[in-house]
C-alpha cells in the first residue's frame, strides 16, 4: 500500500473496530439476554471483520479506498462545518426556512467559482437563494403541508 | 394476464400526471451529474406520503426509469455520465455527439432505452407472480436466510473488498437493532435520545445516499464546470428508428445482457451497460469502431442499463429483498404505506401492485417520447453548477427526512449516517450493503426469533435453521457468493464493481 494514505485506513478501521468491539460487549452483557440473541449473532461477525479490517490496515495491506487528500479535507471542511451548524444547531433554533435559506446563501458563496469581488455575483447568488427559498417553501409548506419548527423572524 | 385488468388505471388523469411528471422530472434529474437514481428516488420518497399507495410508486417507479436513461443526456452532450449506469454510453454517444451526431445518438440512446426496459418490464411481469406464489412456500428459517442472502450476495458482488462489503452489510444488520426491542420491549444501543424510537428507514436513506453526494461535491471545491453541451442537430427519427433494430445484435446483446444482471442482486446498471457494451464489442465485426462514434456502442449500453431496471425489481416483489439500492429505497416507499413485499402484495394489493408495474411500461414510452424533446433542456439543467446542487441536495435532504415524522431526531440521524457514508466510502465500505442490512434487519430478526421459537419446540435451532433442501440452498448460494467473489478478488480479476465504475466516473468528470 504505497499510494494510499495507510494512516487514515488505521484510523477509520480501527474505529469500526472499536464500535464492533462495543457491539459485542453489550450484546453479551445486556439483559434481557433473549432480547439480544439477534444483535449477539451479528456483533460476532461484525466484530471478527472489522478486526480483521483492522489488522490489514496496520499491516498495510489495504487494498480499496483512496482516503482523502489533504487539499479535498480543506475543500470540505467549510461546507462540511456548515452544513452541520445547520442541521444540529440552526434548523432548530433559526426556523428550518430562515436556517435553510443563510446556510444556502453562505454555501452557494463559498464554492463559487465565480469571484467574490464582483457585485454581479453577489446578485445572482441573491437571486438564486430567492428562488430556493421560494420552491422548498412552496413544496414543503405548502403542498406537503409540512410544520417545521417556529421561526425566529416570523 | 391479471396485469390486464389494472392497465386502465395507469391512464387516470392523476396517475397518468404523476407518470408524466415522474417520467419529465426523471429525465431531468437522471442528466444531472451527481444525482444518481437512487438519491433521486430517495429525496422523492417524503412526496410520495400524501399519495394512495400506487400513485406514490408510479411516481418512484417512473423517476427511477427515467433517471437510468436521463444519465445518457449528460453522457453524449456533456460527457459527463449522468449516472454510473451511463458511463459505457460516454465513449461512444459523446464522439457522436462531436462529430455532429448528437440528436442521432440521444435518438438511439432513448430508443434502444425504450427496448430494453420494455423487455425488461415484461420479464417482471411474468415472472413476478410465479415467483410470488413459490414464495408462500417459505418457512422463517427460510425468510431469515433470505434476509442474509440479501445482505451477503450484495456485501460481496458489490464492493471491490468482500470483507469490507460485508463489514458494510454488518453495519446495517447492527443500525436496524437499535431501539426497542419488539418481543420484550428491552432497549438496545440507544445511545441519544434520538434513536430512541429506533432508526427510521426513509431518513437513513436520504442520508446515505445524498448526504455522500454532497460532501463530494464540496471536496471539489471551487471548481468551474468547463463542459461544453454540444449542438444538436435535427435528425429524422424514422431513419434512427431503423437503425436500432438495423443494429439487432448489439440491441439484443445489450438488452439480455441487461435483463439477466438485473436479475442478479448487487449488480446494478453501471456493470450492465459495461459489460453490454464490452459483449458487443467482442461480438461485433466492426470491433475496430467502437470508442469512435460507433452507434452499436450506444445502443448496446443504453438497452442494458434501462433494461436491469425491470428484473431489478423481481427480488423485491416476490420476496421481499431488494436486489438493489434503488429497490431497497423502492421498498422504503412501500412500508411507508403499510404495504409489505412478497406474495402478500398480489394477494391483498394486486391494484397497487400491478398499476405500479403497468405504469413502467407505459413509462418507458413515455420516457422515450419526451427524452427526445427534452434533452436539450436537460443538457441546460445538467450544467448547473456544482455549489448551488450540493446546496439545494443539502436542503431536500434536511426538509424531506424532518417531514417524515415532523422530528428533528430524524434530521440528526440522516446527517450523522450520511457524514460517516463518505468517510467510510473513501475507505472502501459501500453503503448499498449498509441499506439492505438496515432494510432487512427487521426481517432478518423477526424470523429468526420465530424459527428459534419453533425449533425450541419441535427440533433444535441447528436443526431448523441447516437442514432441508431450501435452507441447504440458500445457505449455498450465500457461502458461495462470497467464496466466488473472495476468490476473484485474491486472483485480482475482480469484474467492474460500483467502485470501479465511479472511479471511471470520476476520470471522466
Amino acid at each position: 500500500m504505497t499510494d494510499l494514505p495507510r494512516t487514515q485506513h488505521i484510523i477509520a478501521s480501527g474505529l469500526v473496530a472499536a464500535v464492533g468491539i462495543w457491539i459485542t460487549y453489550v450484546s453479551y452483557t445486556q439483559e434481557p439476554a433473549d432480547a439480544f440473541l439477534f444483535p449477539r449473532l451479528i456483533s460476532s461477525v461484525f466484530v471478527v471483520l472489522a478486526l480483521w479490517t483492522f489488522g490489514k490496515a496496520i499491516l498495510g495491506k489495504t487494498k480499496v479506498g483512496n482516503g482523502l487528500s489533504r487539499q479535498a479535507m480543506l475543500n470540505i471542511l467549510p461546507g462540511l462545518v456548515i452544513a452541520l451548524v445547520f442541521v444540529y444547531w440552526a434548523a432548530n433554533t433559526l426556523g428550518f426556512y430562515t436556517a435553510s435559506t443563510i446556510t444556502f446563501f453562505i454555501l452557494i458563496s463559498l464554492y463559487d467559482p465565480a469571484p467574490h469581488g464582483e457585485i454581479k455575483s453577489w446578485i445572482k447568488r441573491l437571486v438564486i437563494t430567492a428562488g430556493f427559498l421560494a420552491v422548498m417553501y412552496g413544496l414543503f409548506a405548502k403542498l406537503l403541508s409540512v410544520f417545521t419548527p417556529r421561526e425566529i423572524f416570523f | 394476464m391479471e396485469f390486464l385488468l389494472y392497465f386502465g388505471d395507469v391512464f387516470t388523469p392523476f396517475n397518468f400526471m404523476l407518470l408524466l411528471i415522474g417520467t419529465i422530472g426523471g429525465l431531468i434529474l437522471g442528466a444531472t451529474p451527481g444525482l444518481s437514481p437512487t438519491m433521486a428516488v430517495a429525496l422523492l420518497i417524503p412526496f410520495t406520503f400524501r399519495l394512495e399507495p400506487a400513485q406514490g410508486l408510479i411516481l418512484l417507479g417512473a423517476a427511477y426509469t427515467s433517471t437510468v436513461a436521463g444519465g445518457a443526456v449528460s453522457a453524449i452532450l456533456l460527457k459527463i455520465p449522468g449516472a454510473p449506469a451511463n458511463i459505457a454510453t460516454t465513449l461512444d454517444g459523446h464522439t457522436m455527439a462531436q462529430k455532429g451526431h448528437g440528436a442521432r445518438a440521444l435518438q438511439l440512446s432513448f430508443l434502444a432505452s425504450a427496448v430494453g426496459g420494455i423487455f425488461g418490464v415484461l420479464l417482471l411481469i411474468f415472472l413476478t407472480p410465479v415467483l410470488a406464489q413459490w414464495a408462500l412456500a417459505f418457512g422463517p428459517s427460510h425468510l431469515f436466510w433470505l434476509a442474509i442472502l440479501g445482505v451477503t450476495v450484495i456485501g460481496s458482488l458489490d464492493s471491490s473488498s468482500v470483507v469490507k462489503g460485508l463489514l458494510s452489510g454488518c453495519i446495517g444488520l447492527w443500525l436496524a437493532t437499535v431501539g426497542f426491542d419488539d418481543i420484550m420491549g428491552a432497549q438496545r444501543f440507544i445511545f441519544h435520545s434520538s434513536v430512541s424510537g429506533g432508526i427510521n428507514v426513509i431518513p437513513a436513506l436520504i442520508g446515505l445516499f445524498a448526504i455522500p453526494q454532497v460532501i463530494t461535491m464540496f471536496a471539489k471545491g471551487r471548481r468551474r464546470l468547463d463542459a461544453e453541451v454540444l449542438t444538436v442537430e435535427r435528425h429524422p427519427i424514422g431513419e434512427a428508428f431503423r437503425e436500432v433494430f438495423r443494429r439487432f445484435r448489439a440491441l439484443s446483446i445489450g438488452t439480455i445482457t441487461g435483463s439477466i444482471i438485473g436479475l442478479i442482486p448487487g449488480v446494478g446498471g453501471q456493470i450492465a451497460g459495461l459489460v453490454a457494451y464490452d459483449q458487443s464489442k467482442k461480438m461485433s465485426p466492426e470491433r475496430d469502431k467502437f470508442g469512435t462514434g460507433h452507434s452499436e456502442g450506444v445502443i448496446a449500453a443504453e438497452s442494458a442499463n434501462n433494461a436491469m431496471v425491470g428484473p431489478s425489481l423481481v427480488p423485491l416483489l416476490t420476496l421481499s429483498i431488494p436486489g438493489s439500492p434503488t429497490a431497497a429505497v423502492l421498498l422504503g416507499g412501500l412500508l411507508i404505506h403499510g404495504i409489505f413485499p412478497g406474495s402478500d402484495l398480489f394477494d391483498n394489493y394486486p391494484d397497487v401492485a400491478w398499476t405500479f408495474i403497468n405504469s413502467m411500461l407505459v413509462g418507458q414510452i413515455l420516457m422515450c417520447i419526451f427524452g427526445l424533446y427534452v434533452a436539450g433542456l436537460a443538457a441546460k439543467v445538467a450544467q448547473v453548477p456544482n455549489n448551488v446542487m450540493a446546496a439545494v441536495v443539502l436542503g431536500l435532504a434536511v426538509f424531506g427526512s424532518y417531514s417524515v415524522q415532523n422530528s428533528m431526531g430524524d434530521v440528526y440521524v440522516m446527517a450523522a449516517l450520511g457524514t460517516g457514508m463518505y468517510f467510510l466510502e473513501r475507505f472502501g465500505f459501500s453503503a448499498a450493503p449498509l441499506v439492505l442490512g438496515l432494510i432487512l434487519g427487521p426481517i432478518a430478526e423477526a424470523n429468526f426469533i420465530q424459527g428459534s421459537m419453533i425449533a425450541n419446540a419441535t427440533s433444535s435451532v441447528g436443526q431448523y435453521f441447516f437442514t432441508g433442501a431450501l435452507n441447504l440452498t440458500l445457505i449455498a448460494i450465500v457461502v458461495l457468493s462470497i467464496f466466488y467473489s473472495a476468490w476473484m478478488e485474491l486472483r485480482s480479476r475482480r469484474y467492474t464493481t460500483k467502485d470501479d465504475a465511479v472511479r471511471k466516473e470520476e476520470a471522466l468528470t
